[in-house]
């Protein structure tokens, strides 16, 4: 049976993205899949009774070595903040490629905790802070003094004791270039090194809360119950900072959603679906269901979008119970037509991310695909005609150039790069100063102006030619050759408009992380938690890659 | 020391503050960060080219001869090293391009050595006495060893050398039979057997 990818101009609009969810592609889930046989170990504890000091993790195989270098300072209550703006935190971290040295400790003490404004060097592979949250780190350490297990309800509201506010790579503040590391085959995968000191990070703060509790009371301390910590995750505040990324990267943003269509297009091929693979997927939907239930926000905005969701999971629920068999031909892809037919596109991409889960054959060789060699698409073909790009524009970009931009609401907003922290914002033009300097992120409106050019042009002339002419569209017909190679590249909507979202972009990026429980605080960011359910690292070697549906909370 | 990434955001931004479009900003951003991979001072160049554009006028050679030469300013090495990229492919059949004054022509090189890896072939570079081999853009070699910025090129050229072997035959066929002396002489039996084996030409 042929089944087609799907169409680009469906998938690609940002309502759709914004309804995408983890699954078996998610950077988490594949990382410690990777990493299941390294062996962990903790380096060096070197806190003080208030838990503030050094601390190193490792993740060993072979010859290779990677060590998270912990920093725990103390930070007075006035200057705790969550905003990318803040300049101190509880605590600060840097992944190391190796076994770092004392003297590198030492060097590392003094930049680290500095963040932004410290250098790191080639050595270091990623770079990030966190802070306490500080409601549920003291009523943890308090009850463990006090030989308790701490209030699971207290808990499951939060999920972390700590929530990091930024995760930085690939060369900033002069951390490693990603040239230096991209041959390591276990780091093929996007994110992994990010995702490694993010998961270290989560053992550090159940470490911390266990020795702070037993100074203040050796007599009567207990640790933290292993199924309480496994239920706990990594915090973290996403703000607008991440919504340029997926404009900035389009191979990387085509790798990640052909590796889902492929898998998707791939399940609903199979003609005969084994029994097994049936109740795994049975059980995957009836389990998540906790995660959904357990999903807490204030925003009406995600809360409409929770409900929805819960209620077309129940009527699918329903549906496969009492009309549905797996024993008849292609059952997934019957299910898929039927999900299309009578579910909203939050729950169909949930269900599309469950049904991935009993095929690691098909999942996971679309894994190693997800990252980008970005070089390879920069030159432009410029012995192509002018006939020939406005064909791309008009196969690519065909949603978009059904945008008119003379209309003042859809060329409300641009984005640009925030003077005090060297940071993506976004404002209105018609309001706010500052639109001359703005960022090439608006892409529905140049590819527009890009097609109203070609239009004039000579449709034999060369782009070589066109180009000599028209430097200012140099940025788009770059573009343009992309998606013709690659057909989702490009989000199909316009992200300067009136009523544009940037929500639907960060949950985009965030599903593909593999995070759970997205909890929109505005439209501009989220709070998110990281790797709540997941094997501890001593139980990483016989993990079930299914941990994310067992969540106690 | 700055890594790569930062040395090509920062470039990139540098250049659209001096007046560049994006998509010829992200040729800069490459280009930059290119150089100073190969250990050319990009970053010095490039600086001190956007501090002299405040007060000088430069002209855009945006169409490529063999011969060119400008009118009333010297050429912007962006501008015209875009132009050499983009039309590279036309420019192909030629021997030579020759320009006569070119604005710190290291910032030009890299538009050359990228040129070099479309076309498949080696570029050779002059910018007056200075000399760079430019290898499909892998590596350069040269005998500008200064850690210096060029300020103009009075004349320079690019021959485009076409693809020949280094060697003579006869230092080739010294080679080979050196190698052949790791191969095995066949049996006949050995022979019958293998591949094609039973068939006739007439099958």
């Amino acid at each position: 049976m042929e089944i087609e990818l799907r169409n680009p101009n469906i998938i690609m609009k940002l309502s759709r993205l914004g309804s995408f969810h983890q699954s078996k592609l998610s950077f988490l889930r594949s990382f410690l899949k990777e990493f299941k046989d390294w062996e962990y170990k903790r380096d060096l504890f070197e806190l003080n009774e208030s838990g503030y000091g050094t601390a190193v993790y490792s993740l060993k195989k072979d010859s290779r070595v990677y060590s998270l270098i912990c920093f725990a300072n103390e930070l007075k209550e006035n200057e705790r903040s969550d905003r990318v703006i803040a300049t101190k935190w509880d605590a600060a971290f840097t992944l190391y490629d190796g076994v770092p040295t004392k003297q590198d400790i030492e060097r590392l003490r003094v930049e680290v905790p500095q963040q932004e404004i410290g250098r790191l060097s080639y050595k270091e592979l990623t770079l990030s802070r966190a802070n306490k949250s500080v409601r549920i780190f003291d009523h943890v350490v308090e009850n463990l003094s006090k030989g308790k297990q701490p209030d699971i309800e207290l808990l499951s509201k939060v999920g972390y004791l700590y929530r990091t506010t930024a995760v930085y790579g690939s060369g900033k503040f002069g951390l490693a270039d990603r040239f230096r590391i991209k041959n390591r085959k276990e780091i093929y995968g996007p994110f992994r090194l990010e995702m490694m000191l993010v998961y270290f990070v989560r053992q550090f703060t159940f470490d911390q809360v266990n020795h702070i509790a037993k100074h203040k009371n050796p007599r009567k301390a207990v640790t933290l119950d292993l199924n309480i910590s496994r239920n706990l995750g990594i915090g973290n505040s996403t703000g607008l900072g991440m919504a340029p990324f997926i404009v900035n990267h389009p191979i990387l943003l085509n790798n990640w959603i052909l590796a889902r269509e492929t898998a998707l297009k791939n399940i609903r091929k199979i003609k005969f679906v084994e029994t097994k693979d049936s109740d795994l997927f049975k059980t995957c939907l009836k389990k998540s269901i906790k995660n959904i239930t357990s999903w807490n926000t204030n925003s009406e905005f995600q809360q409409k979008k929770i409900q929805s969701l819960f209620n077309d999971l129940n009527k699918f629920i329903q549906f496969i119970e009492s009309d549905f068999y797996f024993s008849g031909e292609f059952p997934f892809n019957n299910i898929y037509l039927w999900i299309e037919e009578n579910l909203g596109e939050e729950c169909i991409e949930y269900i599309v991310s469950i049904m991935m889960e009993p095929y690691d054959d098909i999942v996971n060789p679309l894994i190693n695909q997800m990252s980008a060699e970005e070089e390879k698409y920069f030159n432009i073909p410029t012995h192509r005609t002018v006939a020939e790009l406005k064909q791309i524009l008009e196969k690519n970009y065909s949603e978009m150039l059904k945008i008119n931009f003379s209309k003042k609401e859809n060329n409300q907003k641009f984005w640009f790069i925030s003077k005090n922290k060297e940071e993506p914002r976004m404002s209105d033009r018609f309001k706010e100063k500052g639109s001359e300097l703005e960022q090439p992120l608006a892409i529905a409106r140049d590819v527009n102006k890009l097609y109203e050019t070609l239009s004039r042009s000579k449709n034999s002339s060369t782009i070589d030619m066109f180009l000599a002419n028209n430097d200012d569209l140099r940025h788009v017909v770059r573009r343009a050759f992309v998606a013709e190679k690659l057909p989702y590249s490009e989000i199909q909507d316009n992200i300067i408009g009136h009523s544009f979202i940037p929500i639907d972009m960060l949950r985009l990026k965030l599903s593909f992380f593999g995070v759970l429980k997205f909890d929109p605080r505005s439209d501009k960011w989220l709070r998110i938690n990281m790797f709540q359910g997941a094997p501890l690292p001593d139980e990483l070697k016989n993990h079930k890659d299914q941990w994310i549906y067992n969540s106690l909370n | 020391m700055k890594s790569l990434s930062e040395i090509e955001t920062v470039s990139k931004r540098a250049s659209r503050a001096a007046g560049y479009s994006w998509g010829i900003c992200e040729e800069v951003g490459k280009n930059i960060r290119l150089l100073e991979m190969f250990g050319l001072p990009g970053i010095k160049n490039l600086n001190d080219y956007f501090d002299k554009k405040k007060k000088q006028k430069f002209e855009n050679l945006k169409l490529i001869n063999a011969e060119n030469k400008y009118s009333k300013f010297q050429y912007c090495p962006i501008i015209s090293g875009t132009s050499l990229l983009d039309q590279i492919k036309s420019l192909n059949n030629l021997n030579e391009i020759k320009f006569e004054g070119i604005a710190y022509p290291l910032l030009f090189l890299p538009f050359v050595s990228r040129a070099s890896e479309i076309i498949g072939k080696r570029l050779l570079l002059k910018l007056d006495s200075n000399e760079f081999l430019l290898n499909f853009n892998n590596n350069i070699f040269s005998n500008f060893i200064n850690d210096e910025i060029i300020i103009i090129a009075n004349i320079v050229t690019i021959r485009l050398l076409e693809n020949t072997d280094s060697f003579s035959e006869k230092e080739w066929n010294q080679l080979y039979k050196l190698s052949e002396e790791t191969f095995v002489e066949e049996s006949d039996s050995l022979k019958e057997t293998a591949a094609g084996a039973g068939l006739t030409d007439n099958d």
